[in-house]
């Protein structure tokens, strides 16, 4: 065991201590501060899951609505053009923002952190119940702009001034975009909140023995999202109030010269460019602050589904790290068509070819994962897979578009549309999915049900498919995005239309298996085959606890020491198939000779 | 953008510092540690509370920059800037003030540490004075600008005044209602424990009043 001390010497980092005081952590005292104003991480993390979910099927059901009227334009009278720009609107921005990056970071953050690092919890509860009320509120009022007079913004979600808050657009001048706005300032104060504790857990209550670089990439892939967010959020913050500024107090930030419905608006001078820039300033580090957790928790499924340990996992901990700085300096490859001096369009064409490297080198060490994996086919393992496929795909599509010459013509097609969906739309869904199927054994003590998993699986794998690779055919041909009803036009084919009606039916399949899968979550908690403590045979820390759900404070009396990283699978000369962190050395058959 | 950038980089280098202490070239798949022997894990001393705060600064001090840069890229932009802003006179009272109310809460923390209870409580009493007077100082600035015609939308470098004072101004807010939940512990317990509690509330005042210099002095530029 010459290598197991070596890197210690000269290394005097202390040693936490074996247990945290009884003082710091949070005992509940009634039911309302068990259940509903909880500080256990994991109910939170339940909480933010629940919510994002509640919210996401609202957008589901926008881009239902959204694909009637594209596959059968003029069928459904109430669907009006100013409504289908603010379905389209609340579609993305709940997607992007409620959705994926609260269940991502504020679910999957909340439950996994604290448990597979080894902690009794958050190591701020109080401000971590805080962060979750406060994002409860940012969705009450973005669900509130429906209703407001006027409808909710139909501004893109990308909120682009001036249009944004003009008379031309619905709930332009109305309170939609004034709670748009608010919401995302509510967000981001309750989300800075929440991950200011899942920056600090990770750094300072690992359990005694759990280096950095024993953590699994599920926590890296978060941990360095949370970081890339505390830090991205800002812009989009900033370009926040300044438009609430523009539309409520009359200034010119955003807001050029023009004339408004025959007469001069009041604003002068302002630059819509200058709120692009800081919006993707926020806007391309999110798609990695979605992807980054996505990475993490495909890794661990993987090995834990091919019973092999992850290959590469340093250079898959530099690249997470990697792509995450590079993230912060492509942003205007989302401003290719706004006007820019060649040489920075050049510059960012480049930077952003460059992360291909970095996540090129994470899909090879996957492939090498699988590759003489002893590979199970269970759900998350299926679905793990599929967003490889997935990710790779709209990668390539993305490659195309990063270039000034490609970019240029397709921006604003469908293809767009089809590329965005892949990458960042599709792939991080089948993520949470892969691991809702692999962790809800642990969080309810009950295995989610295998046939209606597999039904679901196929359905949404392929249906995405059959929705997206069409649409880039679609951008190809030239049909534009953000459009309510094409019209005639003399370069669209008749077919179009029937692809367009045939996307659409696939939509509506895929969403009703989506119902399946949330009977699915209902059905098991009850009705499910008991799972046990680890039904995976997994050797990260979470399935190590002594109760299934975890007991308040995680970890019974004694919190665990971990002597291993999380990836040993299919050890030589150990008696299991697989060596959970917790186990020291002399416990397994063999120790040191292993590889 | 060239403001953020810089900073971030200069955050990324702190970042980079701290994990290249994290061993960072393990190769934990070789290291099944032997009995008794922990490795170090590496969280850094600091107590938590002190990280959190480093972070908040971090997080906030992105933010100004943010704003920083818009206001740098919004003065090339349109013909509509004026170059010169003519701020009140009050703004340099009320940056001695701020001034002031970091070196009270430095006195105040020094203070609970050694000195009699008394010396802590004027302090603390004085930190809360200069804070409130700093809020009132820019309130009565704003009310000069106002007075001289000079509303929020009265031209951009106008409107960004309003905006970063403003800003600022919240975060002195949010401190000070941090400061409240310490000064009520400082005035029920011992002295002694309102130590490191008032060392983080002197550190953000520091950053308060950095970050201050820097918008007023922009500011003053134009
Ligand atoms: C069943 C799955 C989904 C379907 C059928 C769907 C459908 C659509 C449709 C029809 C549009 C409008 C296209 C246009 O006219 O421009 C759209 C836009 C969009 N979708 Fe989805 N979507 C789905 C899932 C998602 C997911 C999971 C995300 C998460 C990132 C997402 C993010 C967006 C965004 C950001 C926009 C752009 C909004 C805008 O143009 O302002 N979608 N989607
Ligand atoms: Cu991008």
């Amino acid at each position: 065991m010459t290598t197991a001390s070596s890197p210690l010497n000269g290394f005097p980092d202390r040693v936490p201590p074996a247990e945290v005081e009884d003082v710091e952590l949070y005992h509940a005292k009634s039911w309302i501060t068990r259940w509903v104003f909880s500080q256990d991480a994991k109910i939170i993390g339940i909480q933010y899951a629940t919510t994002a979910t509640a919210i996401g099927l609202v957008a589901l059901v926008l881009s239902w609505l959204m694909r009637l009227q594209l596959g059968f334009p003029g069928t459904f009278d109430f669907i009006t053009p100013a409504e289908y720009y603010q379905f389209i609107t609340m579609h993305g921005m709940i997607m992007v923002v409620y959705l994926l990056t609260a269940l991502f970071l504020g679910g999957f953050g909340n439950y996994l952190i604290p448990l597979m690092v080894g902690a009794r919890d958050m190591v701020f509860p109080y401000m971590n119940m805080l962060s979750y009320w406060i994002y409860l509120l940012a969705v009450l009022v973005l669900v509130a702009s429906f209703f407001a007079p006027g409808g909710p913004t139909g501004a893109g979600w990308t909120l682009y001034p001036p249009q944004a808050i003009l008379s031309g657009t619905p709930g332009g001048t109305g309170s939609g975009i004034i709670l748009m706005l608010v919401s995302l300032i509510l967000f981001i104060i309750g989300f800075t909140m929440g991950g200011l504790n899942y920056v600090i857990t990770v750094l300072q209550a690992r359990a005694r023995g759990m280096t950095l670089m024993r953590m699994p990439l599920t926590v890296w892939g978060i941990f360095t999202a949370t970081v890339m967010a505390l830090l991205a959020f800002p812009a989009l913050f900033v370009s926040a109030v300044m438009m609430l500024f523009d539309m409520l107090l009359g200034t010119s930030f955003f807001m050029p010269a023009l004339v408004e419905m025959g007469e001069l608006a009041k604003h002068e001078g302002g630059s819509p460019l200058l709120f692009q820039h800081l919006f993707w300033f926020f806007g391309h580090p999110e798609v990695y602050i979605v992807a980054l957790p996505a990475f993490g928790i495909v890794s661990d499924l993987i090995s834990v589904h091919a019973r092999r340990n992850i290959f590469g996992y340093r250079m898959m901990v530099w690249a997470i790290v990697i792509i995450g700085a590079l993230s912060f300096i492509v942003w205007a490859h989302h401003m290719y068509v706004s006007g820019m001096n060649p040489w920075f369009g050049f510059f960012f064409a480049t930077t952003t070819l460059i992360i291909a490297v970095p996540t090129a080198i994470k899909v090879y060490n996957w492939l090498l994962t699988l590759w003489r994996g002893d590979i199970h086919l269970t759900v998350p393992m299926l679905f793990a897979l599929a967003f490889i496929v997935t990710f790779v795909n709209g990668g390539l599509t993305g490659l195309f578009l990063g270039n000034v010459v490609v970019d240029v013509p397709l921006s604003d097609t469908m293809f767009v549309v089809a590329h965005f969906h892949m990458v960042m739309g599709v792939a991080p869904i089948f993520v949470i999915f892969g691991a809702i199927y692999h962790w809800y054994p642990k969080i309810t003590g009950r295995m989610l049900n295998e046939a209606m998993g597999q039904i679901h699986f196929w359905v949404s794998f392929l249906g995405a498919y059959l929705i997206f690779f069409p649409m880039h055919y679609l951008g190809l041909i030239g049909v534009p995005r953000r459009y309510h009803e094409l019209g005639p036009t003399s370069f669209i084919p008749e077919s179009a239309a029937t692809l367009n009606a045939f996307i659409t039916i696939v939509a509506l399949i895929v969403g009703a298996a989506q119902m399946l899968f949330l009977f699915n979550l209902a059905w098991s908690i009850r009705h499910g085959r008991p799972s046990g403590p680890n039904p995976w045979r997994a050797a990260s820390l979470e399935w190590q606890t002594p109760e299934t759900p975890p007991g308040h404070g995680n970890w019974g009396d004694t919190l665990p020491v971990v002597h291993r990283w999380a990836y040993d699978y299919n050890v030589p000369g150990a008696a299991e198939d697989f060596i959970p962190q917790t186990v020291p050395p002399s416990d397994t058959a063999a120790t040191g000779e292993h590889r | 953008m060239t403001a953020i950038i810089i900073y971030l980089a200069i955050v990324g280098s702190v970042v980079a510092v701290f994990l290249s202490r994290q061993r960072l070239l393990a190769k934990p798949w070789l290291e099944a540690g032997p009995e008794g022997v922990l490795p170090g894990t590496g969280p850094s001393t600091l107590a938590p509370a002190t990280l959190a705060l480093w972070i908040i600064i971090a997080v906030a001090g992105a933010l100004f920059t943010l704003f920083i840069s818009a206001w740098l890229m919004r003065r090339h932009m349109g013909h509509d800037w004026r170059h010169g802003l003519h701020l009140p006179h009050i703004l340099w009272v009320t940056t001695a003030i701020l001034a002031a109310g970091s070196i009270a809460l430095h006195l105040a923390q020094r203070a609970a540490g050694e000195g009699p209870r008394g010396g802590m409580q004027a302090a603390l009493a004085a930190s809360w004075l200069l804070a409130l007077l700093f809020l009132g100082g820019q309130a009565l600035a704003w009310r000069a600008m106002i007075a001289a015609g000079q509303g929020v939308a009265a031209s951009p470098d106008v409107s960004f005044f309003y905006l970063l004072t403003g800003v600022h101004a919240l975060h002195v807010a949010g401190g000070m209602i941090a400061l409240a939940a310490v000064t009520v512990g400082a005035l029920r317990r011992e002295p002694e424990a309102a130590r490191d509690p008032l060392a983080l509330c002197a550190t953000y005042w520091h950053f308060l009043l950095v970050a201050w210099l820097v918008l007023f002095g922009l500011m003053l530029h134009g």
